[in-house]
């Protein structure tokens, strides 16, 4: 805006680097949008560790080894670590929730790094630039968006029903691949778009073979990106619950599953049991299973980082 | 920059480090009514007949008709989007990996056209190596980025004796046989580009091509590389691709001219071409009055 077409012959056309009143408003809507942004921050933050703060006071006393090796139990009083040593009691626990969960991560991650890493390669690597390519892309970032119980709902009609697999721990598993295959194919794609041309073209003139430049050159290069994005999208399979109740998966097993065929219970079902229970110490329990699930998640993301420091080659 | 933009093989590289071909408007009147001069060679290991290439609808090189002359140096010198890189890389097929580029006219290599259907681009590439503009090892070891167009061949032995001769034959040996474990990232630019010679010789290859290989480095590496490309003329045939006309008087036997358009203008020994020219617009491009 130029001051002097609307504002006339006012000071700060005279002394133009005295600043002036017109200078001195815009410093403060600069103030005032920082104040802004540093508050919209710690709502979040504050939030965050309260939840956290809670969580963690709710729990304490009650996250024992005992709680991590033990089936659970509908009574309390096993739970209670104060009452361990009693006779009329036995421990209990999230073990077979804990296993379950463990189970199906790696499941999901076999199937998922198969099926989104071939998607993204072939996608990248092989696919001619025409519309069916830009129209799979673009279904692909979609399907990002599709809230999980929908997934849930295909996963029971094709997998529990058509394919007839029970609500297992691998229809658990092929639901949980679907949900976070279109996130996995997308980093994977960026990964490998982010391997530079120069490298692809050194390759290809000393006489390499499409597949082996992909084999020897872009897939080492791209591998952890790849890997970054598979652990961050199966940390947030492993928090899911919609699909899981929806393919009808157990809230509360007493053996952890023994086959990929078997029934299992996935941890956060089985907080949301507890979470649920009449008996108000019932809080402490699902308290202490959220701290679980929230370790091994952290677990995950802190494998995610490592990888990414590690093999982040400088070119 | 270009290198992370063109992430696919399917969005294509029309290499635009060098030649900025796209986009240019090619072709003044007084270019196509220059007559070409090209001198003959005896028995040349390469030979290009009405050569053209379009990307689209831009023509890139004009009709080429040339022949190559084995174990020498032949300079292609022109100015920005004269074709000269896309010529280069239509030998080796190169240009293959660029969806758009549509390629007519012949291109023999040792009498057998290389865009013959029975031709393997890959085959091809193993007999006629190249090198680039920018230094480009892969993040591997010294050791594994010479070995690499070795191993890919399918060479399981003989690989240490291999990698030293490539390396020697490329001048680098004395400097980094200590560290052959080390990445091919931790050298220094001319380095590296010794490196990529290294590697594009290695598998024994008849003609090495190289697209402007010392434009990226410092007078001393380049002095080097250049040292080297006079070197290898002994082994190998070498095309090289510059900008430098001092460089390309320096190191070449025969010197090609291309011009604004994608048209060869003139082909002849280099002396001739430096200090008497056929064509005008040779001469004020080589005493630079343009370009």
């Amino acid at each position: 805006m130029s001051s002097k077409e609307t504002d006339g012959g006012v000071v700060e056309d005279r002394f133009p680097l005295a600043g002036g009143e017109q200078l001195q408003r815009k410093r403060l809507y600069g103030r005032l949008f920082v104040g802004v942004c540093l508050a919209a921050t710690m709502v979040g933050i504050v939030a965050l560790v309260a939840l956290l703060a809670d969580v963690v006071s709710e729990a304490w006393g009650w996250l024992t080894w005992e709680f991590l090796t033990y089936p659970p139990s509908r009574f309390i009083e096993n739970f209670d670590p104060s009452m361990y040593g009693d006779p009329e009691t036995r421990p209990a626990g999230i073990y077979p929730a804990l296993i379950g969960s463990i189970y199906l991560i790696i499941m999901t991650a076999i199937f998922t790094l198969f099926l989104g890493v071939g998607a993204a390669i072939y996608l990248e690597e092989y696919a001619a630039d025409n519309w069916l390519t830009t129209l799979i892309n673009a279904n692909i970032s979609n399907l990002a968006g599709v809230p999980s119980i929908v997934y849930g709902l295909l996963g029971l009609a094709m997998f529990v029903r058509a394919l007839n697999t029970g609500s297992s721990l691998l229809a658990g598993a092929l639901t949980l691949t679907l949900l976070i295959l279109p996130i996995v194919i997308v980093s994977s794609q960026e990964a490998l778009r982010a391997v530079p041309d120069s490298l692809r073209n050194a390759s290809y003139s000393v006489g390499a073979t499409r597949w082996q430049t992909i084999r020897n050159v872009v897939l080492p290069n791209a591998l952890p990106g790849i890997m970054t994005g598979t652990i961050l999208s199966l940390s947030r399979a492993i928090g899911e619950t919609a699909p899981l109740i929806m393919i009808g998966a157990a809230t509360s097993m007493f053996v952890p599953p023994n086959g990929p065929l078997s029934a299992f219970a996935a941890m956060p079902m089985q907080i949301f049991d507890w979470a649920r229970q009449p008996a108000n110490e019932f809080q402490h329990v699902a308290a202490a299973g959220i701290i679980v699930l929230l370790s091994a998640l952290l677990l995950m993301n802190a494998t995610a980082i490592y990888i990414r420091n590690k093999y982040d080659t400088p070119t | 920059m270009s290198d992370t933009s063109l992430g696919t093989t399917t969005t294509t590289e029309i290499d635009t480090e060098t030649d900025d071909e796209a986009g240019r408007d090619f072709g003044s009147e007084a270019d196509d009514e220059m007559a070409p001069s090209i001198a003959t060679v005896r028995n040349p290991i390469l030979e290009a007949e009405d050569l053209v290439v379009q990307y689209g609808d831009i023509q890139a090189l004009q009709p080429v008709s040339v022949g190559l002359p084995e174990k020498e140096v032949t300079a292609i010198i022109g100015p920005s989007g004269c074709g000269k890189s896309t010529f280069l890389r239509c030998i080796n097929r190169m240009n293959d990996l660029v969806d758009a580029a549509d390629i007519t006219g012949s291109l023999r290599f040792r009498g057998k056209d290389v865009y013959d259907d029975d031709v393997d681009p890959v085959a091809l590439r193993r007999k006629i190596g190249m090198v680039f503009q920018k230094p480009n090892p892969f993040p591997k070891s010294i050791y594994d980025n010479v070995a690499y167009g070795l191993r890919i061949k399918g060479q399981t032995e003989n690989l240490d004796a291999a990698v030293e001769q490539a390396l020697k034959r490329a001048a680098l040996w004395d400097e980094v046989k200590d560290q052959l474990d080390s990445s091919g990232l931790n050298l220094s630019g001319g380095q590296q580009q010794r490196l990529c010679i290294a590697r594009a010789i290695a598998p024994d290859p008849e003609v090495v091509l190289m697209d402007e290989p010392a434009s990226a480095l410092d007078p001393v590496a380049t002095s080097q590389i250049e040292d080297l490309i006079a070197d290898l003329a002994e082994e190998y045939t070498v095309i090289v691709v510059t900008h430098n006309m001092q460089q390309a008087a320096r190191i070449s036997d025969k010197t090609a001219v291309f011009l604004t358009g994608g048209q060869l203008v003139e082909f002849d020994d280099t002396n001739k071409i430096f200090e008497n020219p056929e064509h005008q617009r040779v001469e004020d491009y080589i005493t630079g009055k343009f370009g």
